[in-house]
């Protein structure tokens, strides 16, 4: 099993790229692998939270910090 | 195949909602937002499936969707509608359009429309579709008077210049709670004066001139006047105006289908007294033939064939159930209790009509998201 931890980075990318990469990503890793988000994009919260929340995987923890959102996301 | 993805403007789109032609709507922004504030018309139709529910694909989409027939793909921003717009197109969708700007700018985009005819001139009524606001602009004899004014004051400003007109005046009935004003600041741009209700002044930041009970403004070299009446109730120093003695602008104290909220300066219990005075004593001293043109809208049926919001004054006595409240303590619990949410970011937006913050354009534009949600009938 992988363990790293599979960073996307959508800083500067407006909706609905910030998603679009990280489904990408998500597709190609494997159950239990976790994916680091980062965006810039301000309806990323609310859009986070919904996508995820109607998939099978999980948010782990989601961050703010100096206009960056950071999302955590295990495969399931 | 060469895809046909074409941009719709927000004027475009307000065509659609005002000569009521058939448009069906695909709202790809999440579930909350959708359920929260979308646009309606009763010609529209629309269906809400997040983009991100589309990347695998739009067949989903696609089965809900008519084959024939405009088709109007929206999302907060832009960017989102482009990618699924495309995705339609390429499925085979005839008539794909997408909306320039989003929800942001279809929420600050001012349709305006001619509510009457003045000596020398005409009143027009600028109605922002996407939050139920309405403004207006008193013009006579090259002069003209601005009210309730939104915060895109360029669009006053380049329909002054397309008419010839000089703005005198800008005034606000009251300060508001749901929108940000935009009357101290065109009164800056053009020189002209800008007339607040003390009453709900007494902790603004700036100076302003003080729009009384009985004050009359002059527009034009003509006998056209603006005359203040007092008319308490949403808040404290609520003003109504008469327009050359046939039109009442009250504000938000009395809408087409609803009446004001008084809670929004956190007194609703206070108000609820003066309120019921003005609209069940005040008011009804006045002629029943006035047109009455508010200050908002809640449904998009209050829009007459010609995108107006207008009622004789007579006629809404017959009709506005917030007139028939005839027992005291009854009108009292319709105005203080079950009210709908607040607008969004009110307390936020009252600081900044006070000049006592100073959100950048991009907060101002946040705060204001969402319906106007100022009369009590409101979802």
């Amino acid at each position: 099993m992988k363990a790293d931890v599979v960073v996307v980075d959508t800083k500067g990318l407006a909706c609905p790229m910030p998603i679009v990469k990280a489904k990408k990503a998500l597709d190609s890793m494997e159950t239990g692998q976790i994916m680091k988000v980062l965006s810039t994009d301000k309806g990323s919260l609310n859009d986070f939270q919904a996508w995820v929340r109607g998939t099978k995987h999980e948010l782990v923890q989601h961050e703010e910090k100096d206009g960056v959102f950071t999302f955590y996301v295990k495969k399931q | 195949m060469m895809t046909t993805v074409k941009a719709m403007t927000s004027g475009e789109l307000a065509r659609y909602l005002i000569d009521r032609k058939p448009l069906y709507i695909l709202d790809v922004r999440n579930e909350d937002v959708y359920g929260d504030w979308r646009i309606e018309g009763q010609s529209i139709e629309s269906i809400n499936i997040p983009y991100f529910d589309l990347l695998d694909g739009v067949e989903e989409a696609v089965k809900q969707l008519p084959s024939d027939g405009p088709i109007l793909v929206v999302c907060a921003k832009e960017g989102s509608s482009v990618f699924v717009a495309e995705q339609l197109a390429e499925a085979g969708l005839r008539e794909v359009y997408y909306l320039q700007g989003g929800m942001k700018e279809w929420s600050e985009h001012l349709e305006p429309v001619k509510a009457g005819d003045l000596p020398d001139g005409a009143l027009y009524q600028f109605v922002r579709l996407g939050k139920g606001c309405l403004s207006y602009m008193v013009v006579s004899g090259g002069e003209a008077a601005v009210i309730d004014a939104m915060r895109t004051t360029g669009v006053y400003e380049a329909f002054a210049e397309k008419l010839g007109v000089t703005i005198k005046h800008t005034l606000d009935t009251h300060l508001h709670a749901d929108h940000i004003s935009g009357g101290r600041k065109l009164a800056e741009l053009t020189g002209a004066a800008y007339w607040l209700p003390p009453k709900d002044a007494g902790e603004v930041t700036f100076s302003y001139a003080k729009l009384e009970d009985g004050e009359r403004i002059a527009i034009g070299a003509t006998e056209i006047g603006i005359g203040a009446l007092y008319s308490p109730g949403h808040t404290i120093g609520s003003t109504s105006f008469i327009v050359n003695g046939q039109y009442l602008l009250t504000g938000d104290i009395l809408f087409v289908a609803s009446i004001g909220r008084p809670d929004l300066a956190g007194q609703a219990e206070d108000w609820a007294g003066d309120l019921r005075r003005t609209l069940y004593e005040g008011y009804r001293g006045l002629s029943e033939e006035l047109i009455v043109l508010p200050a908002h809208f809640g449904q998009i049926d209050e829009l007459d064939e010609n995108g107006r919001v207008a009622a004789k004054l007579g006629d809404l006595f017959r009709d506005n159930p917030g007139l028939h409240l005839e027992d005291e303590s009854e009108f009292r619990r319709a105005v203080t209790e079950n009210l709908p949410q607040h607008p969004n970011a009110y307390q936020q937006i009252r600081q900044t009509n006070m000049g006592r913050i100073h959100p950048t354009e991009e907060e101002q534009r946040e705060m204001e998201i969402g319906p106007n949600r100022c009369a009590i009938h409101d979802q």
